[in-house]
């Protein structure tokens, strides 16, 4: 199972789809394969300013809490209301359906320090 | 995203630890023990055990036989409850405590002969367990054998359990009621037959010798499937007998907590002939009532209560969560808590703190679900 290769990731297993100064961020494959059964995600509000690599937000499966961590600086501009009621998306579709929040990049720079999905895919099978 | 790992191997494999690296499962460290978390999504096998049926392997349990002509009154001086008065055949829940009362792990009992007991433990008491028997049962004519290692024990739970075990057994299970055991064969192998578990559904617990576990799983995994079941971790085992109202060793239960304490004073008989370890204790809080008590949450806002979360009600700090989750039955999030006694009545409104916000929750009476006979 590969990464897609349109989007950048954390080291965290968040993902990041750019477009233009907004950057959409989600957690992925491998992520949600790992929790199992998501049963709640905790986003924040929107208009937050976000702190790159600091918590966001939490993921919860069945057994396990684990903190979100923003991949880049900015502002919320967007959550993902459809999770409230359905956080299962995350494991049925974690680059669609399944998305947590969009945010204003405040610093591009920031982008750069993301992997692409060759290093991702080369993170993941390391382990 | 951040996980954490185990990388310290395990000091023990059941004798299925191959069947369940065969099956994909994900292996986690519990209590010294390499045991299967999920096979695969841990709410599908929570839905089978409640729709369906199926297939643990609890092989980590402690087994320990006491034999003898004083087993039955040495273990009534051992543990809370009066094993004089089981029925060959029959099983209770128990507990062993400490002197001042707390509880040093909780048990089932079985009555398997006159002079013949079996002790189900929890994996991380087992050791604790057997060597506190020992101590008591010194100097008495019952003689303590840790069966641990050389039992292999199987549980088939949920609805379909008696069409599944049936066609593969000589018990008659007709006439093996709740709390029961009997001796017999499984798939052509000794076993006992015990009608318990820790899910709330109706089932059996088989307990085979540790060589043949494997032939036995292999029967087993087949006719569970064939009756549209699965093989279940020790995720949904949690989730299970968290529904069901069961309490958990180093959740709900502790050497800091008294059967009264969680609300399982019942269990103690403190009208038995015999003197037991922790009786003058536990008498003492049977008449000035507990310190706390153990109650059903139901979490009526956003957020999932979890082990350790604190509980307030209003200004004033009540208690702890000590299990909580996701129910997959109900669809909402539940606990059990530790609340100071006055807020434990059905319908209290208590809040609980998650994280940085405090969550109205309800107090409803336990059990969760309940399952329709």
């Amino acid at each position: 199972m590969s990464a897609p290769t349109d989007l950048r990731y954390t080291r965290d297993h968040e993902w990041v789809r750019v477009d233009g100064d907004e950057a959409t961020v989600g957690i992925t494959q491998y992520a949600a394969d790992q929790l199992g059964d998501i049963v709640f995600v905790e986003l924040p509000d929107t208009g937050r300013e976000l702190e790159g690599a600091k918590p966001f937000g939490v993921v919860e499966s069945v057994k396990a809490v684990s903190d979100l961590f923003a991949p880049v600086s900015g502002e919320v501009v967007a959550t993902n209301d459809a999770l409230a009621g359905g956080p299962e998306l995350v494991n049925s579709d974690p680059y669609g359906g399944g998305w947590m929040v969009r945010l204003r990049v405040a610093d591009p720079t920031e982008l750069d320090d993301l992997l692409d999905a060759d290093a991702y895919d080369d993170l993941v099978a390391a382990g | 995203m951040t996980e954490t790992a185990s990388t310290q191997p395990a000091a023990h494999e059941t004798p299925l630890a191959s069947r369940h690296r065969a099956l994909g499962a994900r292996m986690i460290d519990f209590a010294g023990w390499l045991m299967p978390v999920q096979y695969g999504s841990i709410l599908d096998e929570h839905r089978a055990v409640r729709e369906r049926v199926g297939l643990f392997d609890l092989s980590h349990m402690g087994e320990l036989g006491v034999e003898g002509p004083d087993a039955a009154v040495a273990l009534a001086q051992a543990v809370v409850t009066d094993p004089p008065a089981l029925a060959i055949g029959r099983a209770h829940y128990s507990m062993l405590c400490a002197p001042d009362g707390g509880i040093i792990d909780d048990l089932i009992i079985y009555r398997l002969a006159e002079e013949r007991f079996m002790i189900v433990a929890n994996a991380s008491n087992a050791a604790i367990v057997s060597d506190a028997l020992a101590e008591r049962l010194a100097g008495s004519r019952a003689i303590l054998d840790d069966r641990s290692l050389a039992t292999g024990l199987v549980a088939i739970q949920g609805p379909r359990s008696v069409e599944v075990i049936a066609p593969l057994t000589d018990v008659d299970l007709g006439a093996l009621r709740y709390y029961a055991i009997a001796e017999g064969q499984v798939a052509g192998i000794p076993a006992l037959v015990a009608r318990t578990g820790y899910t709330g559904e109706d089932g059996f617990e088989v307990f085979v010798d540790t060589a043949r576990t494997a032939e036995l799983w292999d029967v087993l995994i087949d006719a569970v499937r064939a009756a549209d079941g699965l093989p279940v971790g020790l995720g949904a085992r949690d989730t299970l007998r968290l529904e069901a109202g069961m309490p958990l060793y180093g959740n709900e239960l502790d050497l800091e907590t008294t059967p009264y304490d969680a609300g399982l004073g019942r269990v103690v008989k403190l009208d038995k002939p015999a003197d037991f370890v922790g009786r003058a204790a536990l008498e003492r809080v049977a008449e000035e009532g507990p310190r706390r008590r153990l109650v059903g949450l139901v979490v009526e806002g956003r957020g999932i209560a979890r082990h350790g979360y604190p509980v307030h009600a209003g200004e004033r700090r009540s208690g702890v969560v000590t299990s909580g989750t996701q129910s997959p039955t109900l669809g909402v999030p539940i606990a059990m808590a530790s609340v100071a006694p006055e807020d434990g009545e059905p319908e209290t409104r208590l809040e609980v703190e998650i994280r940085d916000a405090r969550v109205p929750a309800r107090v409803v009476p336990l059990p969760f679900y309940r399952r329709s006979t």
